[in-house]
């Protein structure tokens, strides 16, 4: 006799206040998002103090929501997860004590989740993963190349040096005084765009996965001042297709490299970032030239939700792993092995 | 009746169950330990002490603040989710009023104080009548020397409570001389027990969704985006 297993995720690391869940690790039931941008959008980026001051009023609401639309009553549920780290203490505080302060009322485990754990995990949702995978997560607050051997199993292979991916994005949106978030908005115009300004590539050694941005940032700043100094104008969507296209060249070529040396049967991309349409066409096409299997969720599963929670929550459930009532939110958490 | 109360709200940390007008159990501490570390774990040992489960109780008492932002949330997301889940009364209370409550006896004005940081305080003003006590100033935000100036023509005795009061004792003896009073340190801290008593004064929230912390005091970025606008309205 085979049991369902349901397992509700929180999620609150960053400005979404969210909640979810899902059965038997990959079968959406409900998932239910409070995004905050329309309030953050006053400020130009994420206020840490008001995220978290949103995560209040409505952590109670998008959980019950999720039972809701569910149509389960907590005693249906097997346990909860929610996201321990990385991301805004404040922030996270919110959803791990609300998840504590359920799970404690319903007798019912708690399980902490790594936030890049879950946006991984977030492409269980939309065909079972196959082991050895290479995920390549990029997103506000990460760029990262990891190798899993099985589940639970992460091995950092590359990172950024410097800003993450997404960080870059929103830097030089704000330098083409482009309204938050950033992001889409460099990759509309990029689209958009008939020609592209040479930036340089950030290689950094021959034989390494690590990423830098910061440079390329600088240089997109230096090509304004430089243009405006002469008394001339940037053409925004040339610098916004010159950037993508940097960014873009480097992360699909270590990609592909990575996939080939660790010889994996699939390749994931995850994060905010990975909902790029320029980011998703390159990996796209260079993964099937290469002939591997190349996966990326839905735009909706790419940013910051539960549903991705609970997916990784459930492999986690299944071996054991809790958390208990002292659980801390742990802003700095490091990707781990669980099954080790 | 049971009633569970928490207060986080400030570094002290204070959890207590009330059984029919008896303190089953209190736990007190002011230990700078971050409240998700204890505060969840100190409820859980409290319910395995009396021998309760979570359901058996019957109303919540939180301390709603003013105090530290993120303690004041703990507490405030502790106390609505159990509610909520439980499908249990919430009652809000000040965290300066359960302060206040300390001083049952005190027959004259008592000002609770949590120091803010830079010479600010959040403070209050209540007074004992008939068993009750009353709010006779808002709680708020304030620079300590307009508070101090404010309770100055008061030209009564006024009694300072909370363990910050020590930070501005100087200030306040200096200012108020006679009409200072110091409380003892065994006053000094709030007590979950005092909140559930004074919760069982007050009306439960309507929407226990909705509850949030009482900040007294916008966020700074909010403030500065006030500003802002404010300015831009004017230069139109
Ligand atoms: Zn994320």
């Amino acid at each position: 006799m085979t049991t369902d297993i349901y397992i509700l995720g929180i999620e609150t690391s960053c400005d979404e206040t969210a909640a979810s869940i899902i059965k038997n690790g990959h079968e959406i039931v409900s998932n239910i998002v409070a995004s905050q941008i329309e309030s953050q959008k006053r400020f130009g980026g994420v206020v840490p103090e008001i995220a978290s001051r949103h995560h209040v009023e409505q952590i109670t609401l998008v959980i019950e929501e999720a039972l809701h639309v569910a149509g389960l009553e907590p005693a249906d549920l097997n346990a909860v997860a929610v996201t321990e780290g990385p991301g805004l203490v404040g922030a996270l505080l919110i959803g791990i004590n609300a998840a504590k302060a359920f799970a404690f009322a319903n007798g019912l485990p708690i399980i902490g989740v790594h936030h890049i754990a879950g946006h991984i995990y977030a492409n269980q949702l939309m065909q079972q993963m196959e082991f050895p995978l290479l995920a390549l997560i990029v997103s506000g607050g990460h760029t990262e190349l990891v190798y899993m051997k099985d589940h639970g199993s992460f091995e950092l292979i590359g990172e950024t040096r410097d800003d993450a991916a997404g960080e870059a994005y929103d830097k030089v949106a704000r330098v083409l005084g482009l309204p938050y978030p950033g992001g889409p908005q460099i990759d509309k115009l990029a689209l958009a765009s008939d020609d592209a300004v040479d930036f340089p590539r950030a290689w950094l050694e021959p034989d390494s996965y690590d990423f830098s941005f910061s440079g390329l940032k600088s240089a997109v700043i230096n090509y304004k001042h430089n243009i405006e100094q002469k008394g001339g104008t940037i053409v925004p969507e040339h610098v916004a297709a010159g950037f993508q296209k940097s960014v873009i060249e480097v992360l699909t070529a270590k990609t592909v490299r990575a996939a080939k040396q660790y010889d994996v049967k699939q390749v994931i991309a995850a994060g905010g970032v990975a909902a790029n349409k320029g980011l998703r066409a390159s990996l796209d096409a260079a993964f099937e030239q290469e002939n591997i299997p190349f996966y990326v969720p839905p735009i909706s599963f790419c940013t910051d939700n539960a549903a991705m929670i609970a997916a990784a929550g459930t492999p986690m459930y299944m071996a054991g792993v809790r958390g208990d009532m002292s659980m801390n939110g742990r802003p700095g958490m490091q990707l781990t092995s669980w099954n080790e | 009746m049971i009633w569970l109360g928490i207060d986080t709200a400030n570094t002290p940390l204070s959890v207590a169950i009330v059984k029919d007008g008896t303190v089953l159990a209190e736990v007190n501490s002011s230990m700078a330990v971050n409240h998700s570390l204890r505060a969840m774990s100190t409820i859980e040992e409290l319910f395995a002490t009396v021998q309760l489960q979570p359901k058996e109780i019957d109303a919540i008492a939180v301390s709603e603040g003013p105090g530290s932002y993120t303690g004041v949330r703990i507490g405030v997301t502790i106390a609505k989710t159990l509610a909520w889940t439980l499908k249990k009364p919430l009652v809000g209370v000040s965290s300066l009023k359960t302060l206040a409550a300390n001083a049952f006896y005190f027959d004259g004005a008592i000002c609770p104080i949590v120091d803010a940081r830079r010479n600010n305080v959040y403070a209050g003003l209540y007074e004992y009548e008939d068993g009750h006590l009353n709010a006779i100033k808002e709680d708020g935000h304030f620079a300590i020397e307009d508070l101090l100036d404010s309770l100055k023509e008061y030209e009564r005795p006024v009694l300072y409570i909370g363990k910050d009061v020590a930070m501005h004792e100087v200030a306040i003896r200096e200012k108020m001389g006679e009409n200072a009073i110091i409380a003892p340190f065994p006053l000094q801290l709030p007590r979950a027990s005092s909140l559930i008593h004074m919760a069982q004064q007050s009306e439960r929230e309507e929407n226990i969704h909705a509850f949030t912390p009482e900040y007294r005091r916008i966020a700074e970025a909010e403030a500065n985006w006030l500003m802002q606008q404010r300015k831009d309205k004017a230069s139109e």
